[in-house]
């Protein structure tokens, strides 16, 4: 993991590096081109977002009806539901399931929130090798790094670096080279055998449908499609929040997902199971459902729809900030637009994470792309105001109290907001160096200065561009 | 029934988180989406949006006779000398396969791995998308065989295509409360992890031929 340090000493260590940034500009901007083409094909989308966004709504309004639903389908159909408060209750769970099943390896699907809760760690303490399947997490993985994106985890590494590192560390890969093609052939051969063998597959899930006890797995590379078929048992552990009333609801997701996600009309394979079905994969299934401060993000009335979020990414891939920073700035699992106002309510809103909602210039992309319309700009300012609060209340350290007042006071208006811009680009244009402000600004922006590099101000803000259209 | 304690706490923490919303209030009712208009040639734009994907479509005629040129062809382009069958598949299409075993009764997992291809039906195809829905049933046959080949043969009758993902899930409902797993194919595995480049075929099938009979 990243060490705990606050965004903005994280973020300037990321400004410095141009190759992270080329790498993140170039798949940002040409996931979102994708994904503005495929919404554009259909009429009804905003009706859908809609739909979306009613749906989250009325099941986080009665999320204990569906999770108790949920957990009768799910037992009716031959499975069997474990509740985890925390992290180390979700762990010790799978990890009991797995010795349960006489197994020392696993094979692991992408899921955030198995990476939330620290499973692979956890699992070794254990004596249990989890490998991650997902092409993107086994190269995280081999190079014990963690993910910047939450759909494309390693796209902060370009190819040269990936042929190196395989050729360093996956077995049978000593001579690849760097096209794609080839590293994916090498990460299929390696992963064939374990997938074979594998007695335990583990999963999270992207939706779980409370009427018929059904989970979905969304994905691309057929890797899903092995760990949750192959094995002999196969355990999911999902967030609270991922449950939804009925397959009509189903329905709506998966015509939100794939086009918000990755661009496409339909990403290549969705697995939907319910239960164990008999004489087709596994033949024990454990649903591990994991609270893990969810509930506290619930509690807030405000912040609540944090909780609606998909998981689609396209807020990252508009994001002024995000595209500069790239995900490892944030901290956290969850990076990005989401992560600023998901990550310090699961925390919380204690530690370093308190910083994140100030992460944004409240532009607006990601709510114009968020498939379920959650309003990421006015969660930001809610929970602004939340941590200036406690800070009030000497929750905070002391030095940190004035600066959040002040940021607050700009942020919490558009107008405030506004004509701080066009003061910053009055005031900070003469300070600028190569497009970067490295000097202490003056009066009381000093302290944001000092530990942290701006960009220099644009000479003209989006805003003012598009109403001078 | 584990962890009776955490089950309890997580559900009261839930109950007390949601205090502000009034008791007995009815789940809100979703706002229906207006179906999209129906394409007047709806074999037509799934054959458009599978080939998209990079799987290769062909398309014949719905008599037995022209789906099993079809199939022989498609295994063909790909050399295919062996194949796992889907125990639904009509004998008529069967045949055209090379060297078929029938998964019935299941093949071995290793075999499955050493089979050049598979051919299965469907259970329904989606216009909109240029999705082939599995769905567990003879025809489409239990997961595994459509996954660990390298190459999947499948035919989907033109009568069977949808125009949406929400008639799918629709549809799908027999299927599901029946217990059988789903999946919801679209072109065959590809990743884009890697400087988002895209690449056919990690996991599953690297090649998909799509039969559209009709
Ligand atoms: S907040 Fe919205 S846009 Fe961002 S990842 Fe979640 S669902 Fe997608």
């Amino acid at each position: 993991m990243n060490g705990p340090r606050r965004f903005p000493e994280a973020a300037r260590e990321a400004l410095g590096d141009s190759q992270l940034r080329a790498n993140l500009r170039r798949a940002t901007h040409t996931i979102r081109d994708r994904r503005a083409a495929v919404v554009a094909e259909i009429g009804e989308w905003e009706a859908l977002r809609e739909a979306g966004r009613a749906i989250k709504e009325a099941t986080m309004r009665h999320l204990d009806v569906h999770l108790e639903a949920l957990e009768r389908s799910v037992t009716d159909r031959g499975g069997v539901v474990h509740w985890a408060r925390d992290a180390a209750e979700a762990n010790a769970t799978v990890a009991r399931l797995v010795h349960e099943a006489g197994a020392r390896e696993v094979v692991k699907v992408k899921s955030l929130a198995t990476d939330e809760i620290g499973l692979n760690d956890a699992l070794a303490a254990e004596g249990i090798t989890a490998h991650e399947t997902d092409l993107a997490e086994l190269i995280v993985q081999l190079a014990h790094d963690t993910p910047s994106h939450i759909l494309v985890p390693a796209i902060h590494r370009n190819r040269a670096e990936i042929a190196a590192l395989f050729r360093r560390t996956l077995p049978g890969a000593q001579g690849v080279s760097d096209e794609p093609a080839a590293l994916a052939e090498a990460a299929r051969r390696f992963l064939r055998e374990r997938f074979l063998g594998a007695r335990v597959g583990v999963s999270g899930a992207n939706f779980a449908v409370a009427q018929t006890g059904t989970v979905c797995v969304v994905e691309s590379e057929g890797n899903g499609r092995m760990c949750t078929t192959l094995p002999e048992v196969l355990i999911t552990v999902m967030g609270i929040e991922k449950v939804i009333p009925s397959l009509a609801d189903l329905g709506v997701m998966l015509q939100l997902l794939p086009r918000s996600s990755t661009g496409e009309r339909m990403n290549p394979y969705t697995s939907l199971w319910t239960g164990v079905a008999p004489d087709d994969g596994p033949q024990a299934f454990h649903l591990v459902l994991l609270d893990n401060g969810r509930t506290d993000v619930l509690a807030d009335a405000t912040g609540r729809q944090a909780l609606h979020c998909i998981r689609c990414s396209a807020c990252l891939n508009v994001c002024p900030v995000y595209e500069r920073t790239g995900g490892h700035a944030y901290g956290d699992t969850y990076p990005g637009p989401i992560g600023a106002i998901l990550a310090p309510q699961l925390h919380g809103m204690r530690g370093p994470t308190t910083s994140l909602p100030w992460a944004s210039t409240l532009c607006g992309a990601c709510a114009d792309v968020c498939p379920v319309g959650i309003d990421i700009p006015g969660v930001l300012i809610h929970l602004r105001g939340r941590v200036v609060a406690q800070a009030a209340r000497g929750d905070v350290p002391a030095g940190e109290r004035l600066g959040m007042e002040a940021m607050a006071r700009v942020f919490s208006s558009r107008r405030r907001y506004e004509a701080a811009q066009r003061l910053a680009r009055a005031g900070a244009r003469p300070l600028a160096r190569g497009g970067r402000i490295e000097h202490r600004l003056p009066g009381p922006l000093a302290g944001w200065t000092m530990s942290r590099d701006l960009p220099a101000p644009p000479a003209q803000t989006f805003r003012e561009w598009w109403r001078a259209r | 029934m584990s962890g009776g304690a955490a089950r309890a706490a997580v559900l009261a923490r839930v109950r007390s988180a949601l205090a502000d919303v009034p008791a007995g209030e009815p789940g809100a009712a979703v706002p229906a989406v207006p179906a999209a208009a129906a394409p007047d040639d709806l074999a037509g734009l799934f054959a458009d949006r599978v080939a998209d994907y990079r799987a290769t479509v062909t398309r014949c005629a719905a008599d037995d006779a022209a789906i099993a040129a079809a199939i022989g062809e498609a295994f063909a382009r790909h050399g295919a000398g062996s194949s796992v069958v889907a125990p639904g598949v009509p004998e008529a299409w069967r045949a055209a396969a090379p060297g078929p075993e029938v998964d019935e009764p299941a093949l071995a997992l290793e075999r499955l791995d050493a089979v050049d291809g598979v051919l299965s039906g469907c259970a329904l195809g989606i216009a909109e998308t240029g999705t082939i829905i599995l769905d567990g049933a003879r025809r489409s046959g239990r997961r595994a065989i459509t996954l660990v080949p390298d190459l999947h043969v499948c035919v989907v009758l033109a009568a069977d295509v949808v125009a949406g993902v929400a008639e799918a899930t629709a549809r799908l409902g027999a299927a599901i409360v029946a217990g059988r797993p789903v999946t919801l194919v679209s072109g065959p595995s590809a990743t884009s992890d890697i400087e988002l480049d895209r690449v056919e075929g990690v996991h599953g099938p690297r090649r998909l031929e799509v039969v559209l009979a009709g």
